[in-house]
């Protein structure tokens, strides 16, 4: 076996599996401390059409990621009013943020599909990729905040009764799943491919939810299942160039089916799910003043 | 004297009331909330809810167009609505419409030459069947394999849209349809009949209005109903009641999937006539939001669906006349279910103004 080509294929599967790491891990510190947010898929996009435009119209990358965090930090901050003021169902909630963010993008983007840039290298957030999920788990584990945190996220009565503010620390959590994802979606639109095209996400903010799942709410693992999907899609891809002869559409769902049969496997020992999951996961917070 | 700002109090029963103000608070601002970006975009705001809201209905043709596209809406959301209200959330009715489709178009294209009366009928069974089966994957990874139905239904979608793609490229490709990915049309029988000359609204309407007034009648009426209801409202009563759980998630979501595959199946051999690629422009995920705006009750979803509808022919308008990206409409209802969830805060808590002194 050539060593050029097993190189070649694993920086293939690094540069792909990135965006994925950071969605999954911003998504895993929202689901910690309490709150389940399905907008991943729209907050992706949303962060990449930013990111797009800003970096046509100015050409600064600085400022490209900078806004499109922005962005990150905005959508999430209107899901977050919606579902820790008013009390909002949470799954509800994140599936019309998928729905709005989808239609702005494409919205916003119209005007810049097939517009060229020169794409930016990746490898900086490839390391940064690791880097921050080393530094959560850290946060979580090491960390009296990360404490707090993760008690929120299994029960927000007692950790009120501690005197924390339940309200305040699910919302800096879901900013921070906000920028991440936003992080991840420009990451997409600037390193990866780099360009702008509508639903460019392809559904990978459903596979980040799927990875929370798959790791069981542990950090290190969003980094494994990130890389085992991402290795099954650069691998439907080579084997797809290869041309054997099968359809090429059943190359193309392998990656869903495989998260599918994960999950499964993940989720049918039913004590460990119940063990991992932040046992307040969606359940709305009342004071009851 | 009182405080300045209102705090919540939980009321001890939800409003009937605000259950039915409630969507119309929605809309009323979501209407308000679109003038506000039509002016942002540079448009007079009164023309652009014109074409958007007005001029869409403002003739038979578009009234038709309206049925046509609130048909599968409807339908699809009266489906959810037997997942919803059990806490289900199946948000794969994409997937079970593609395969509806699948099956009771792969019907059709099977007896393409044969002219029968038995041929509708026969398609409308295939495409239940279809999308039935399909929404019971997730319900079997549910309760044998503890799996999150949200995530695999949804990862359901993007099989089905596969199979659908390699259906048509390949095996069920017209043989004479030069290299365009679709089928060979129906025969004249395998379609919907049309309900009046030069019109497209089709039967699928009636068949939508009778399963809407089925579903009432076993929402209202039926055990299995009520069941749905206490296992929504609290899963501990429905248990300690004896209530088998596993038995509803599966009834759920094979309902849920058959009316999405009769859905699916109304729209090939309805407007379309055939198989191929786009069938549906995201109604399964569209219909989510027709389910919750219209409360899931059946009359609400009537209306409901009527209103986003009109999202779809106004993006077509305001794209034709307003050079306006046809996505505002996806911007519109995801607006319209922002407002509707944080306003849903009135029908289950109360603001009230707190003594001071």
């Amino acid at each position: 076996m050539n060593f050029d080509l097993i190189l070649g294929i694993l920086q293939i599967v690094l540069i792909a599996t990135t965006p994925l790491v950071f969605a999954g891990i911003g998504e895993l510190v929202t689901e910690k401390s309490g709150v389940l947010n399905l907008g991943v898929e729209g907050m992706m996009l949303v962060g990449a059409v930013s990111a797009f435009i800003i970096l046509v119209i100015t050409g600064s990358y600085f400022l490209a990621f900078f806004v499109s965090i922005i962005s990150g930090i905005i959508m999430s901050g209107l899901f977050a009013f919606l579902v820790l003021f008013l009390m909002s169902n949470q799954i509800a909630t994140g599936l019309a943020l998928t729905i709005f963010g989808i239609g702005l993008s494409s919205m916003l983007g119209k005007q810049y599909i097939g517009t060229p840039i020169d794409g930016l290298s990746p490898w900086f957030f490839v390391i940064f990729s690791f880097l921050i999920v080393f530094l959560v788990s850290y946060f979580f584990y090491k960390t009296k905040a990360g404490l707090i945190l993760r008690a929120v996220g299994e029960s927000h009565n007692s950790a009120h009764a501690l005197g924390y503010s339940v309200i305040t620390i699910r919302f800096l959590s879901i900013l921070f799943g906000g920028s991440m994802c936003a992080l991840a979606g420009s990451y997409i639109s600037i390193c990866y491919a780099p360009m702008w095209q509508e639903g460019m996400t392809a559904g990978r903010g459903w596979i980040a939810l799927a990875l929370v799942v798959f790791a069981t709410w542990k950090p290190e693992r969003v980094l494994i299942g990130a890389y085992i999907f991402g290795g099954v899609t650069i691998l439907q891809m080579n084997l797809q160039a290869l041309g054997l002869r099968f359809p090429g559409q059943f190359f193309s769902m392998a990656p869903y089916v495989a998260t599918i049969i994960v999950l499964v496997l993940i989720s049918s020992n039913k004590l460990r799910i119940k063990l991992s999951a932040p046992a307040s996961l969606t359940l709305p917070f009342y004071k009851g003043r | 004297m009182n405080s300045l700002f209102p705090s919540i109090v939980s009321r001890s029963q939800s409003s009937g009331l605000m259950n039915f103000f409630v969507p119309i608070i929605s809309i009323v601002l979501t209407l308000i909330t679109g003038s506000i970006i039509f002016v942002l975009l540079g448009f007079d705001p009164v023309y652009a809810l014109y074409t958007f809201f007005i001029s869409p209905i403002s003739s038979t043709y578009g009234i038709s167009e309206l049925f046509v596209k609130a048909t599968p809406l409807a339908l699809i959301a009266i489906g959810l609505s037997y997942c919803f209200k059990n806490n289900i959330y199946n948000i794969g009715a994409e997937g079970q419409l593609t395969m509806g489709a699948i099956f009771g178009g792969g019907i059709g294209i099977l007896f393409h030459d044969t002219n029968a009366f038995w041929l509708l009928p026969l398609m409308i069974f295939g495409g239940a069947i279809g999308g039935a089966l399909w929404g019971l994957i997730p319900a079997i990874l549910k309760t044998k394999f503890n799996t999150n139905e949200i995530l695999t239904s949804l990862m359901l979608v993007y099989v089905a849209l596969y199979i659908l793609d390699y259906l048509v490229v390949g095996p069920w490709k017209d043989p004479f349809g030069y290299s365009f990915p679709k089928s060979r049309p129906f025969s004249e029988s395998g379609r919907m009949p049309l309900l009046f000359d030069g019109l497209r609204v089709h039967f699928g309407l009636i068949i939508t209005l009778f399963l809407i007034f089925v579903s009432w009648f076993i929402f209202s009426k039926t055990i299995f109903g009520f069941q749905l209801k206490v296992s929504g409202y609290s899963p501990k009563a429905a248990r300690y009641a004896g209530f088998n759980q596993t038995t509803l998630v599966f009834f759920a979501f094979a309902i849920c999937g058959a009316f999405a595959g009769i859905a699916g199946l109304a729209e090939v051999s309805g407007p379309i006539g055939l198989l191929y690629r786009d069938i549906s422009p995201n109604y399964g995920f569209t219909a989510i939001i027709v389910a919750f705006l219209g409360r899931l009750h059946p009359i609400g979803i009537i209306f409901a669906s009527l209103v986003i509808a009109l999202t779809y022919l106004g993006a077509e308008d305001a794209q034709l006349f307003l050079q306006i990206p046809s996505a505002v409409g996806f911007i519109f209802q995801g607006l319209v279910l922002f407002y509707l969830l944080g306003a849903e805060l009135l029908i289950n808590y109360k603001l009230t103004y707190k003594k001071l002194l």
